[in-house]
């Protein structure tokens, strides 16, 4: 069978090392691959490339850069919108005012944010849990007070910058499907960087800082620097993916896309998704960007008949249920669910 | 994997299925439904969260007005189909919405956002997707510059217009004949005015034009910001009653965040009858809370406040006569519904202004946009409709997406609002030339060159 290995057969250190150490897995990336850049690009509807995919490509890559921090490096962080927020503004100042081609400047935007990120992060060097947590909401207040009241930065008393005509060398990006492209781009790369980051000796380091900190600096692990490492590589993506998600979806940057409730749902997306793992990620974008979408269309059903009240709230009340439900059946997020399948099936007919 | 798990596990993957039946029947439905003689209104407001009053208000009572055209008739026999859409005041869900009904058939419209934020958003969206979006007294102020914004329109009127409204009512308060502009100044000389905002852009946006006009008449304005949701003002009140003692106080805050001002002016003696607040703090929901603390407490408005017209009976009479209503029965007749219901008879005149110039069909969002520009509800009109003293006059055009602009002002009784019958009108010159020079600015970050109205028909 295709998902089993039945013995270690590894023979060199090539495939000790592979990121996907099972066929199923290898397997599976590439025809997701072919659905994203293949199929869905071309299948899809408009609506669902632009608001369903775009943003959950976005949300996710936002995820994995709190995966690294929180559920990699143990440090919770509760400001991570306010992060995404400074990437969103960096990037579009400038490309809109200084003109800086796109890419760098989605770069740039990740890079300001990162810097940002590091000088936040620095709390995190004396003091962790509950208080680091506190600590991290502080810099989503600072932050977002700082966008609004610095009108060099929110363009004036409307506190909004609308993105400019995106262009990547003369090509005008204009259409749903090419900013889909533009977004699964730096997803993609992204990803496999934060996944190839997480199993070397850094993802090593951080998970040892996450476990027990004491006994990782007693082996030898530079507490001060990795933990700063952690902050600037997870603001890193949350300013990726903060310009991303203004470039590709809200087109335009407004201090109010990026309040606390985005940062707790952030936080939601890594818990049920699964702490400590890339592909968790992915679920819990999922989870939180499709699923109360979904909820909302299958109850406009029932429109003419159940009042607008009632239905609006049941859309808050099923989603909360299913989160509860799943904390319930598999606390340890979705990627560990995946996990416990893909285990069960490495020694089927025989489990244990 | 023990019992309860699996069980658990069986469920889910249940519901998973099941979900994904539904939306597949869902697609195939919305293959097969063609009905294209009905005119196709979406309704993005937000039914939960923090501002669910201010959203399901306006909501109810714009689907209320359709519900009786319908049974009236329909816009000249074309019938109103409404879906709603559920935004929770979010920015991201707003768009999603927005996306959501731009793919029906036939196309929305317009588009109204309910939320300051949301309207950032769609303003470009609509510019790109030829569709009008319609904020009725939030937004942006500058957007009233119509050769700049094309696609978007505020009337009847917008925030800046409203503070100029509201400090020439204080200094009407003050003594002044409310005639005479260039003794104006003399009443307000020396005043004390504190701007209470809440921190977001929505609060910011008057800032401005107050620190200027402060200028000009020689008042003296001080901002105090709170930050959101604003539940705890304890340190702005005591600035403001103790260290600045200020003579009036601008409520400009959302949600809940308007109701606190009420008890901590009550808490720290000053008087409820000095606070002026924005349309969005006057409301029934905002004011209930506060309880005794609120009596004589001011707020502007820019429609009637009650059930005495006789649109609104014929709704009670006719909607809610055969059980169709779409709130809950004690709120017809409260500010936010009747808001809905203005921006019900606002649209249904658009679109009637749209079948007379290009005939009665099912008219095409181009077409809207022209009759938005074009729109003119007349004190006459208004009286036949039985609206007379619920709304005010609107004559749009090519320059001017604002249209109406008189500001009503409204007090708390303790039980119900009361309008105090001062209608008044703004700065209009004053206001006109700010957003002239605030739209230019965006036309020239955007890169739009505004239109020579002078050649549009």
């Amino acid at each position: 069978m295709f998902y089993r290995e039945c013995g270690n057969y590894k023979d060199s250190y090539a495939s000790d090392m592979a990121i996907f150490p099972i066929p199923l897995d290898r397997y599976g990336f590439i025809i997701m691959m072919i659905l994203a850049f293949l199929i869905i690009p071309f299948t899809a509807s408009d609506y669902w490339l632009s608001n369903i995919m775009i943003p959950f490509y976005c949300f996710g890559l936002s995820a994995i850069g709190l995966n690294i921090l929180a559920g990699y490096a143990g440090q919770i962080s509760i400001g991570h919108a306010a992060f995404m927020a400074v990437g969103a503004y960096a990037s579009l100042i400038l490309y809109g005012r200084y003109g800086i081609p796109l890419i760098p400047s989605i770069l740039g935007g990740g890079l300001v944010s990162s810097a940002v990120g590091t000088i936040f992060g620095l709390p995190s060097l004396r003091i962790k849990g509950f208080y680091l947590a506190i600590a991290t909401l502080a810099s989503q207040f600072i932050i977002q007070w700082i966008i609004v009241h610095w009108q060099w930065v929110s363009g004036g008393v409307f506190g909004t910058v609308e993105t400019p005509d995106m262009k990547i060398f003369g090509l005008l990006i204009d259409t749903p499907v090419k900013k889909y492209f533009l977004a699964l781009g730096w997803v993609v790369v992204l990803a496999v960087v934060a996944k190839n980051l997480v199993r070397g000796q850094l993802g090593r380091n951080w998970q040892a800082i996450r476990d027990v900190d004491y006994a990782a600096e007693i082996i030898g692990v530079n507490l001060y620097k990795d933990k700063l490492i952690a902050f600037a590589v997870s603001t890193f993506y949350a300013g990726i993916s903060g310009s991303l998600i203004t470039f590709c979806y809200y087109g335009a940057a407004n201090i109010e896309e990026f309040h606390v409730m985005v940062s707790f749902a952030l936080l939601g997306m890594i818990i049920i998704g699964g702490l400590g793992t890339i592909l968790g990620s992915f679920f819990g974008a999922g989870f939180f960007v499709l699923l109360p979408i979904g909820i909302n269309q299958v109850l406009g059903n029932f429109m003419a008949v159940v009042p607008s009240e009632i239905l609006s709230n049941l859309e808050a009340i099923v989603f909360g249920g299913l989160i509860v439900l799943f904390l319930i059946v598999e606390p340890y997020g979705m990627a560990r669910l995946w996990h416990t399948i893909k285990d069960k099936m490495r020694l089927w007919p025989f489990p244990y | 994997m023990t019992m309860g798990r699996k069980l658990f596990f069986k469920i889910f993957v249940l519901v998973l299925a099941a979900s994904f039946v539904v939306l597949a029947g869902q697609a195939m439905a919305a293959d097969e439904k063609k009905e294209p003689l009905k005119q196709y209104i979406p309704v993005i407001s937000y039914w939960t969260g923090p501002f669910a009053a201010g959203g399901s208000g306006i909501g109810g009572g714009w689907e209320d007005f359709m519900e009786l055209m319908n049974l009236e008739g329909g816009i000249n026999g074309i019938m109103y189909e409404w879906e709603e859409c559920e935004s929770a005041y979010n920015v991201a869900r707003g768009i999603e919405c927005y996306e959501r009904v731009k793919t029906h058939d036939p196309k929305p419209i317009v588009v109204h956002p309910i939320s300051t934020g949301i309207t950032y958003a769609l303003i470009p969206k609509g510019i790109e997707d030829k569709i009008p979006i319609v904020f009725e007294g939030y937004g942006r102020a500058d957007a009233a510059d119509g050769r700049v914004f094309e696609w978007a329109f505020n009337f009847p009127t917008h925030y800046w217009s409203q503070n100029t409204a509201k400090i020439k009512w204080i200094a009407m308060q003050q003594g002044w004949d409310g005639k005479d502009m260039s003794k104006m100044g003399q009443y307000l000389k020396g005043l004390k005015i504190a701007n209470l905002h809440i921190d977001v852009p929505y609060g910011q946006e008057t800032k401005p034009i107050l620190d200027d006009m402060s200028k000009k008449f020689g008042f003296k304005v001080r901002h105090f910001p709170v930050p959101w949701p604003g539940i705890d003002q304890k340190a702005q009140w005591m600035d403001i009653a103790r260290r600045f003692k200020a003579d009036w106080v601008i409520n400009r805050n959302w949600g809940v965040s308007c109701t606190v001002p009420l008890k901590e002016a009550a808490r720290l003696g000053f008087p409820s009858n000095r606070i002026l607040g924005v349309w969005w703090c006057g409301s029934e929901e905002d004011v209930l809370p506060a309880g005794p603390a609120a009596k004589n407490y001011y707020a502007t408005n820019f429609h009637g406040v009650g059930r005495d017209f006789p649109l609104i009976e014929r709704i009670v009479d006719k909607v809610y006569g055969a059980m169709k209503g779409h709130i809950s029965f004690t709120r017809v007749g409260s500010v936010f519904y009747n808001r809905g219901v203005v921006t019900g008879i606002t649209m249904h005149e658009a679109i009637l202004t749209a079948q007379k110039k290009f005939g009665v069909k099912v008219i095409s969002p181009e077409e809207m946009r022209w009759a938005l520009e074009h729109m003119n509800i007349t004190k006459e009109r208004i009286k036949e409709m039985g609206a007379e003293g619920l709304m005010q006059p609107i004559k749009t055009s090519c320059e001017d997406h604002e249209g109406g602009g008189m500001i009503f002002i409204q007090q708390w009784d303790g039980s119900k609002w009361v309008n105090t019958g001062d209608v008044i009108e703004p700065m209009k010159d004053y206001v006109r030339k700010m957003v002239e020079e605030s739209a230019a600015k965006y036309a020239k970050e955007k890169g739009i060159t505004p239109r020579d109205c002078s050649k549009v028909k």
